[in-house]
């Protein structure tokens, strides 16, 4: 049997051999953290998203943005093999992490997702754990042994900028933090497995105000270490938070397709296309 | 004015008074309905207990409604005597529960002594008074039968419900219609099967463990669907974020689904022992009966005592005093084995 290690490691030795460009020089290819090449996925025969194509760079964030339906969050779900988890739900075209086909048949889908962390709509702390055991849980659940898990424990809420409320608390269940506490213990606990990339699906529909500026400081924070791919349907946080963004849309009785896709700055100021001029100026959806 | 403003901004408005009006609106009635049932079970020849609660509430409630609807009105008259109507069929429901268990003690004390606990019939005429002999191989006659049934019925139950609910597979709907209609087979059928395949078949037996065989035969159903039903109450994101981590689907199960409804689960073993601690029918033709103790090895292959056997066994021999205590004992046991599960169940989650 493969340890995790091993499977962990190979994708990054593929980049490094097949590219003749020394890895210190920043490289187009190498600089990209996320590659989608003409992606569609269906529900059945249903097909809600067609041809989407987009390159995300290393330690930026993009949003993707759209009107509900559109299909973000199922590309999204397709970024870490989450959208196959859905009976006949099916999926064409190809993801590259770091150059290496994530759905390539060496590759099982827990490989992909602990390096590919996933933050929910909905905060999702696990009820029957207490807050340390929550951000050890993707440790215990893959079997790896943390080697100082203390710290660990430490390091991640930190980040996910939770550890001066919680410090004191760690033996309490997750579940008796407010929502906004619980997401970011959420983000804490998916940075805790230290993926390369972080999806993010609405992760500030469910809080409040103060609570949505907290995540969007960890997710500034965290992109100096980590790429994020964000869902949102809030143009400002777009805009605060994001490098580039993409806009998806679904006419009438369509699949849904990528607009545009471009730096932020451009897509909300001078967009090429007038639906995205449209919608981010909140003409519909 | 001062004492006012204190009153009102720091202790709160009470809005649900119960004032004059209030206590003449149901005490008239009250009066009312027992006059009147008083009245017509002297003039006529009703008789009767039951009877005279059902008549005296049905006419309460009529004088209820009046006595309301003349001070504040049809609408408000309905709500309030809706409102006692479902309140009394309630308490009406609890009824039987606090009669049975009133009964049992009530006729099970007396024949109560310490020896009940800690002797066996051997040797003993059932006749003689309540200080000689005991039920201690019929007490432990029923742990050990409903611990083996439960050592089968809850892993395949458990593993029956994670079938169902976590891994759905293609023969998910055949699984559920037999595991249901296996909660419909009549435990005596249940027994007799268990006569047939184990006892006289291979040539076994009677035996404790034939005993439990049966009962785990009655108890998987049960266990089996109330804890798929309880797995369902797992909100589905939870699944999502373990397998999000990186989990393998058996790590999901075992690590976040279970632990989490971990409760239920226990609530559904309480319900599978109440199921069948106090079956009798398939105990006859399985345990058969003894008047000595059966550790749980000799009664892999011994005939064994147990509570509810015993009770039908003394009911047959006209031992009445001795077979309510047992009746008594028995109403304990489960519930000192519901009260058990519950605290393990709590307990585990908090801690």
């Amino acid at each position: 049997m493969n340890t995790s290690t091993i499977n962990l490691s190979a994708p990054q030795l593929a980049v490094d051999s097949g590219d003749s460009v020394s890895p210190s020089v920043v490289s187009a290819p190498s600089d990209m953290a996320l590659r989608a090449e003409a992606v569609s996925c269906w529900f059945g025969k249903r097909k809600v998203l067609e041809g989407v194509s987009l390159d995300v760079h290393r330690k930026s964030v993009v949003a993707l943005i759209g009107p509900s339906g559109c299909g973000k969050s199922t590309f999204l779900r397709s970024l870490n093999r989450m959208h196959e988890l859905i009976p006949g739900a099916g999926i064409a075209g190809s993801i590259f992490l770091d150059g290496v086909d994530i759905y390539s048949n060496e590759l099982t889908p827990s490989v992909i997702r602990q390096r590919i962390g996933m933050v929910f709509q909905k905060p999702n702390p696990f009820p029957a754990m207490t807050i340390r055991e929550n951000v050890l849980a993707g440790l215990k659940l893959t079997g790896t042994k943390a080697e100082d898990p203390t710290s660990l424990v430490e390091w991640a809420l930190t980040r996910a900028s939770l550890w001066n409320e919680v410090k004191d608390r760690l033996h309490t269940p997750g579940g008796s933090l407010s929502g906004g506490q619980q997401q970011r213990l959420c983000i804490a606990r998916s940075l805790a497995v230290k993926p390369q990339v972080l999806l993010m699906d609405e992760p500030c529909s469910a809080l409040d105000p103060t609570s949505t500026r907290r995540v969007e400081e960890t997710i500034s924070e965290i992109s100096n270490e980590i790429t994020v791919v964000i869902v949102t349907h809030n143009m400002q946080q777009a805009q605060r938070v994001s490098d580039t963004c993409a806009f998806f849309l679904a006419e009438e009785n369509q699949p849904g397709r990528v607009v545009e896709f471009g730096p932020t700055l451009k897509m909300f100021s001078n967009p090429s296309d007038s639906r995205t001029n449209d919608y981010v100026n909140g003409r519909f959806g | 004015m001062s004492t006012i403003d204190a009153l009102s901004s720091h202790s709160p408005r009470r809005t649900r008074t119960f004032g004059q009006r209030e206590v003449t609106e149901t005490v008239v009635p009250i009066v009312v309905s027992l006059v009147t049932t008083t009245l017509l079970f002297m003039l006529t020849p009703l008789d009767g207990g039951f009877g005279f609660v059902l008549i005296a509430a049905a006419i309460f409630l009529a004088a209820f409604y009046v006595s309301v609807r003349r001070t504040r009105g049809a609408i408000h008259g309905i709500d309030r005597v809706v409102g006692v109507a479902i309140t009394l069929a309630a308490m009406l429901t609890a009824t039987p529960l606090i009669l049975i268990v009133w009964t049992v003690f009530r006729k099970g004390i007396p024949g109560l002594s310490l020896n009940f606990f800690t002797k066996t019939m051997e040797g003993v005429d059932p006749s003689s008074g309540p200080k000689v002999g005991g039920a201690l191989q019929a007490i432990t006659g029923t742990l050990t039968q409903v611990g083996l049934a439960m050592l089968v019925s809850v892993p395949f139950g458990v593993a029956t419900a994670v079938y169902l609910n976590e891994i759905r597979g293609r023969m998910s709907p055949i699984v559920r219609l037999m595991v249901d209609a296996m909660s419909g087979i009549p435990s005596i059928v249940a027994g007799l099967f268990i006569y047939t395949v184990w006892v006289i078949g291979p040539g076994h037996g009677y035996s404790g463990f034939a005993a439990s065989l049966a009962l785990g035969i009655l108890m998987l159903p049960t266990v089996a669907r109330t804890s798929e039903e309880m797995l369902k109450l797992v909100d589905p994101s939870l699944r999502e974020a373990s397998l999000a981590l990186g989990s393998s689907q058996w790590r999901t199960v075992s690590q976040v689904v279970l632990p989490t409804a971990r409760t239920g689960i226990v609530t559904a073993v309480i319900l599978g022992i109440a199921r069948v601690a106090g079956e009798t029918a398939p105990l006859l033709m399985t345990a058969f009966g003894n008047d000595k103790v059966i550790g749980p090895v000799r009664a892999l292959h011994e005939p064994q005592s147990a509570l509810p056997l015993l009770i039908f066994q003394l009911f047959a021999q006209d031992q009445r005093q001795r077979a309510w205590t047992a009746a008594m004992v028995l109403v304990l046991l489960v519930l000192a084995l519901f009260t058990l599960a519950r605290i393990i169940g709590r307990s585990r989650k908090t801690g």
